[in-house]
């Protein structure tokens, strides 16, 4: 039996990267970095795609048990074979290129995406000591990899000379490109609280406990709002419900994509989903304290572990949203993003900033989350007043 | 306040989701093959030909009048006449379908052959399970695939078959009765006549 001595919790904590210079020290000199580099990046490479085909059981389940169905059940114990079978069923479709499409943007588009979505996790520290560079401006160039997706939708939407997927293209990038600042701004406290644009550096201020509790962002005042206002801003920059309107099947059917079939459209799903489970991580890295356990007393749990159990919290917080709400109309996703997202990161920013010029106790808490709380509230009662943010009426069916 | 709405949604939602766990009768689905539900009465597909008695081919009801063919919207009915008589489900001699074909795939289940027949030969049949291998031959059903017997009808539309057998009955007395009738009448002129080597000239209805 492992006893669980200090040393061996280290040695469990560290297994992965032990391993890996337990390898390199079989590799002749000259090809060592090389092998470092594909060492580090096999994991991410094989680890979050397999993540990937599990979140799309998942999220078939749950959306099957919030609409009272028992979804697929039919491939294997609970369907457990059903993202083999999707995979074998997307492999063997058949290619269609359509005849008046820009055949070598056509095809590039799905690759860049994917590339893109990937190059995302290399400043994600996945657990401790285990990210695959530590640049001293990773949350810069997650944020500048992320904007890279853009290019790759407008492109196969572009490509495909289709006019839905122009539309769904245009609508992608509207989107996107409005939801971007918002979600760089709400992360920004996070950077501004630590003075680093490292991740690493970022997940290990927070890796610190108080009193049993971790100083996780997300426990003060302007975290718990820049985490919300993240989240929001992820998911309209990952394309999913309610923010789901580059793909939006009632309209225009698939959006970008759909003139993509086989294994191309697999490579479009498996994009999105890599993106969001990357706005996840760095949401996790910024906020949640990265690989850092929730309880002082929790510490012996091995790092990585902690930070895939909160991408599966978030990701089941992904899929639950998708179960609840319907989808936003253009303008409204406009106002949302412009008229309350940007004024409240920008409030959130203040906030954060006081935070840092006020002595350390509970009336700085108190003082921030009343800032912050009025600020929301006059800010929506406004919006309100004039009309920009509304329930939605319904004319014709109720 | 602003956002309650949602709150009040995913509250909703994650009900329905533990909810499904909890309590059966959330999940209404019916998982088919193995499990049914029982058959409603009203339910109706594609046409079936009724027959009486054990044989499907002697006790067809179906007396080649064409009437469902012509009346037919997508024209998925193919009938030939035969050309000899048989006696028919009350008893009259008849002319019977030497061919009866019903192309299923063309079928719309509007009833309206149902309606307009007027020897209750032809009912809507409640089986629903017709995949085929073969989509032109194995959704041409012939007469012996369309052929059903009269339990079977009574099994699925058991309300109509009753009614239908009734009618049926009532007719069947009727046409007996005027047989007999008949034949009286025959044998009274022949007594009448009284010529020893007169033979009844007809024996049941000639109609």
């Amino acid at each position: 039996m492992i006893v669980l001595s200090p040393s061996n919790i280290e040695r469990i904590d560290q297994i992965f990267v032990l391993t890996k210079h337990w390898l390199m020290g079989y590799v002749p000199a000259v090809a060592q970095p090389l092998t470092s580099a594909i060492l580090s990046v096999l994991p991410v490479l094989i680890a979050f795609p397999a993540i990937f085909a599990v979140t799309t059981l998942l999220e078939r389940k749950g959306l099957g048990r919030i609409q009272n169905r028992y979804g697929p059940n039919r491939t294997g114990p609970w369907g457990v074979l059903q993202p083999m079978a999707d995979g074998v069923k997307s492999l063997t479709k058949e290619d269609i290129v359509p005849a008046t499409a820009d055949r070598w943007v056509h095809f590039f588009a799905p690759v860049v995406m994917v590339i893109a979505a990937f190059l995302a996790y290399s400043v994600l520290p996945i657990g401790r000591n285990m990210v695959v560079v530590n640049l001293s401006s990773g949350v810069l160039f997650f944020f500048a990899i992320g904007a890279l997706v853009e290019v790759a939708i407008f492109m196969a939407g572009w490509s495909s000379r289709s006019k839905y997927s122009l539309l769904g293209a245009m609508r992608a990038i509207a989107q996107m490109v409005s939801y971007e600042t918002p979600l760089v701004l709400a992360g920004l406290v996070a950077v501004m609280a630590t003075g680093s644009l490292s991740t690493v550096s970022i997940v290990e201020a927070q890796a610190q406990y108080s009193h049993y509790l971790p100083n996780w962002f997300v426990f003060t005042p302007w975290g718990f709002a820049g985490f919300v206002l993240f989240m929001i801003a992820a998911t309209a920059e990952s394309n999913r419900s309610p923010f789901d309107l580059p793909e939006g099947e009632s309209e225009i059917i698939a959006g970008y994509f759909i003139e993509y079939s086989g294994f191309k459209f697999a490579l479009f799903f498996l994009a999105e989903y890599l993106g969001m489970f990357a706005t996840s991580g760095i949401a996790i890295t910024l906020f949640l304290g990265g690989w850092s356990a929730p309880f002082s007393f929790l510490t012996w749990v091995p790092s990585y572990l902690w930070f895939f159990l909160k991408l599966l919290a978030i990701t089941c917080g992904f899929i639950w949203i998708r179960g609840t709400l319907p989808r936003l109309r253009m303008d409204q996703l406009m106002h949302f993003a412009w008229k309350f997202m940007l004024p409240m990161t920008l409030l959130n920013i203040f906030a954060a900033a006081a935070w840092k010029f006020f002595p350390v106790g509970i009336l700085r808490w108190l003082g921030c989350a009343v800032f912050l709380a009025v600020a929301f509230v006059l800010l929506t009662r406004g919006l309100k007043k004039r009309g920009d943010v509304s329930v939605r009426q319904y004319r014709f069916a109720d | 306040m602003f956002g309650e709405g949602i709150l009040r949604g995913l509250a909703e939602t994650a009900r329905n989701f533990f909810g499904s766990y909890v309590s059966k009768d959330r999940l209404t689905t019916i998982q088919f093959p193995e499990e049914r539900i029982a058959p409603i009465e009203a339910t109706r597909d594609f046409p079936f030909l009724v027959y009486d008695g054990n044989d499907w081919d002697a006790g067809m009801r179906c007396v080649a009048c064409q009437i469902c063919e012509k009346e037919c919207p997508p024209k998925c009915i193919y009938i030939d006449k035969s050309k000899d008589k048989k006696p028919d489900a009350v008893g009259k001699q008849q002319f019977y379908p030497a061919r009866f074909d019903i192309d299923i795939s063309v079928c719309m289940s509007c009833q309206i052959c149902v309606e307009v027949c007027p020897f209750d030969a032809i009912k809507m049949d409640t089986d629903f399970e017709l995949s085929t291998d073969n989509r032109f031959g194995g959704l041409l059903l012939d007469k012996h695939k369309l052929a059903k017997s009269n339990e079977y009808y009574h099994h699925i539309h058991p309300t109509e078959a009753a009614a239908v057998d009734a009618a049926l009955a009532d007719e069947r007395a009727k046409t007996e009765a005027k047989a007999k009738a008949a034949a009286e009448a025959a044998a009274a002129k022949a007594a009448a006549a009284a010529t020893p080597s007169a033979a009844p000239k007809e024996s049941a209805g000639g109609e």
